[in-house]
């Protein structure tokens, strides 16, 4: 088994060796090691793409704006991700945005994952038939397990999600009420003897 | 009295970081010091009659071992190498966590001395290898074997009876990952278990040499004696290896330099100094003078710096004994401030480390401040702007944007990774061919590349908009914002230019891991000595915090 150590230097040399900057090389090592960690096939992808980098030509991306239309070549994924960490903040405010004709999505799910935590925001990453529900960059839900993840998609959305609980009003205070039975009821003599500060504290 | 840390732009030049000597900070005292109450085993020990075989060390407390697995191995003389091109080795060794099962030591057996080229588990922790230094090795053996002590002279002029030539960590060779076991409070510290490696790794030695002249010699063999095991460490090799590792880590570097430098804040701060104190400081410079007189080596670059070392430390040891009043409020900031005057880079940072000696409690909580949690430094803030960037590289790089890198010789070296051994080398960019494969290690150049950019940009532009046409400096646009809230991450200096000494680098490491008797081979390599003088491990519960300087006393 490779260690995670040796799966970020390896990206991140192969990525200069691609033709990105060292800046941009060190982003992909840490990005396909959070890949790795998570359990998705980063290695492999990233391997698919610098081999058809070399026969075929992709997009990049600079401003990522609402809509993002291909000039008919699919997008880069290392580009849109890099941009998308520096850009997060900005784009936050969009709510949510697309991307048409992204080459090998899995590349970019760490990056939006990194983007995640750096707003504090749950992210949305679908694209096809695929959803992927990434956690503030400590966890992805995905409908997508232990499945072949396409080279390509075809129309890819990334949605903002507002910081909201996952249950119901209802299922709160059925929790908190059940939670209340660790309590004691106070009495008059407790009310006066147990707790730190004065009945009044008006001096 | 507040007295402000030390000005990077003095510290963090290679000739002062390359005049660094180990301290109380010091990652193999520090190690020694975690590990004193834990129990320390010999598990097995399976040699033949010429001490080839395995052998199996562990320190344990409660329900945590390490365990370091040996195999020494039979090699002939022409195979033994110090160079990291070597292929076989006398001994290789790895740390196992928890007890080694007899598979995993059969498992082992076939990688371990394979090093490199072998393949580790995340069931072991760090890798090594160590060759013997064959004259005093048969020499002791010969002596022991015949009932008598070895030549103390030969012992103190090398050192040891082994020396290591690389002790590898952190995910290399499929080891385990650093984030798998970096809540164990144990380890809270740099490079502790490669100390441990490297301290069990000195008991198999003197193990060793004690087996083979029993064998050798049943009847008449005596054992080494103990206080001259103490006074024996282990050797090592290094070379350029090293060097990327502090460019590479500018946070850790920082919590490094940052702990010394406010341990020697907080030492100057004290008004009144206690006697026992001042004792303890006088009798370490004057017994540590045994550690400069017996520092042997053939390079004249560092005979020059150990000649003028052992004058000024003379002459400071006068100004103590005839001139120096301690009765004086904050005497150590005196002491300090005649020493930036009168005395050289080698000798200020000689007493800077002694001056710790008899400060634990201002050292030891800074001993848990020397790791750093780098992955959380490295997004850019890329909301900021071109203003404050700019800013940061005037404050923080003033010295670095004076040089002109259109000179060739400021830009003379370059940095590459070795296509042969995966290593870090150095080479003559004019000369030689790869300068187009160049590794980022060329931060004071690119530092004044981007400054020259950013210099005909509207302030106001953010980050996230300059990165998008300018990805070729991303990464010392990431180095510039951590450099502001780490002011010691950074070397200040030029580290391609013609006279670079790239030993400085290695040097700086090496004294923070604790190493003594820096001997240059090259200005790419050096030897040196770790643990020397260090108890012994059934010594630990019990010993003296200064051995460092009482060494062959």
């Amino acid at each position: 088994m490779k260690s995670l150590s040796e799966i970020e230097t390896t990206a991140k040399r192969a990525s200069r060796a691609a033709g990105y900057s060292w800046g941009i090389a060190e982003e992909v090592g840490k990005s396909i090691r959070l890949s790795e960690l998570f359990g998705f096939p980063g290695i492999k992808h990233l391997n698919q793409y610098y081999q058809n980098k070399k026969k075929e030509n992709f997009n990049d991306i600079k401003l990522i704006n609402k809509v993002n239309k291909s000039n008919g070549l699919s997008f880069c994924p290392i580009t849109l991700g890099v941009n998308f960490i520096d850009q997060v903040k900005d784009i936050e405010s969009l709510t949510r945005c697309s991307i048409e004709k992204l080459a090998y999505p899995l590349l970019l799910l760490p990056f939006l994952s990194r983007g995640s935590e750096i707003v504090g925001k749950k992210l949305l990453f679908s694209f096809d038939d695929s959803k992927f529900l990434l956690n503030f960059n400590t966890s992805v839900s995905s409908n997508f397990w232990n499945e072949e993840i396409p080279v390509l998609a075809n129309q890819v959305e990334i949605s903002f999600l507002n910081n909201e609980d996952n249950f119901s009003d209802q299922d709160w205070k059925n929790l908190y009420k059940l939670a209340e039975d660790t309590f004691v009821e106070e009495t008059d003599s407790l009310k006066e003897g147990a707790a730190g500060a004065g009945l009044t504290d008006n001096d | 009295m507040n007295v402000e840390l030390r000005d990077p732009n003095i510290i963090m030049k290679l000739s002062r970081l390359g005049s660094f000597h180990q301290s109380r900070l010091s990652f193999l005292r520090s190690f020694l010091n975690e590990f004193k109450d834990w129990d320390y085993k010999k598990d097995l020990f399976d040699l033949d009659k010429d001490g080839f075989g395995i052998a199996v060390y562990s320190f344990k407390k409660r329900d945590r071992v390490y365990s370091l697995i040996c195999y020494a191995n039979k090699i002939n003389d022409y195979e033994r190498s110090d160079r990291v091109i070597a292929t076989k080795w006398d001994a290789a060794f790895t740390l196992h966590d928890g007890v080694p099962l007899k598979e995993d030591i059969e498992r082992l057996r076939n990688e371990v001395p394979k090093q490199e080229v072998g393949r580790l588990s995340y069931k072991e922790l760090t890798l090594s290898r160590a060759n013997k230094s064959v004259r005093v090795f048969d020499h002791v053996v010969e002596s022991l074997s015949n009932g008598t002590q070895p030549n103390l002279d030969l012992l103190k002029k090398v050192g040891y009876l082994y020396r290591t030539t690389a002790v590898y960590g952190s995910g290399k060779f499929g080891l385990a990952d650093r984030f798998r076991i970096k809540n164990r409070e144990e380890i809270n510290g740099p490079f502790r278990l490669e100390m441990m490696l490297v301290y069990l790794v000195r008991q198999f030695t003197f193990d060793q040499v004690n087996h083979v002249a029993k064998k050798r010699n049943p009847k008449l063999a005596v054992n080494l004696d103990s206080k001259i095991c103490r006074n024996l460490g282990i050797g090592n090799s290094t070379g350029l290896g090293m060097a990327p590792f502090i460019v590479n880590h500018p946070t850790l570097l920082n919590n490094w330099i940052l702990s010394r430098e406010v341990a020697l804040k907080k030492i100057r701060e004290i008004k009144i100094v206690k006697t026992k104190d001042i004792s303890l400081f006088k009798e370490c410079v004057k017994n540590s003078i045994k550690n400069i007189t017996s520092w042997n080596t053939e390079s004249e670059y560092q005979l020059k710096k150990i000649k003028l070392l052992l004058q000024d430390v003379r002459k400071f040891t006068l100004f103590l004994e005839n001139e120096f009043n301690f009765k004086k409020d904050y005497p150590f900031n005196e002491i300090y401030l005649w020493l930036e005057k009168e005395t050289c880079e080698e000798c200020i940072e000689y007493i800077v480390s002694i001056m710790m000696e008899p400060f634990g409690e201002i050292v030891q909580p800074l001993v848990g401040q020397m790791s750093s949690e780098e992955e959380k430094y490295f997004n850019i803030p890329t909301e900021r702007n071109v203003k404050d960037l700019k800013k940061i590289l005037e404050n923080k790089y003033s010295n670095i944007l004076k040089i002109d890198f259109n000179k060739e010789n400021n830009n003379q070296k370059f940095w590459f990774i070795s296509k042969n051994k995966e290593e870090p080398r150095l080479a003559n960019r004019f000369k030689e061919n790869g300068g187009d494969l160049e590794q980022p290690l060329a931060i004071a150049r690119d530092i004044k590349k981007l400054y020259e950019r950013l210099l005909s940009l509207k302030k106001n532009l953010k980050i996230n908009q300059f990165l998008i046409d300018n990805s070729d400096l991303r990464h010392v646009v990431r180095r510039a914002f951590i450099i502001e809230n780490f002011p010691y991450s950074e070397i200040q200096d030029n580290t391609i230019g013609e006279n670079i000494v790239p030993i400085d680098m290695l040097r700086l490491k090496l004294s923070f891991f604790g190493a003594l008797k820096f001997d240059p081979r090259s200005d790419k390599w050096l030897r040196i000595c770790m643990f020397q003088g260090a108890p012994l491990p059934n010594e630990l519960k019990n010993y003296d915090e200064q051995w460092v300087y009482k060494t062959f006393s």
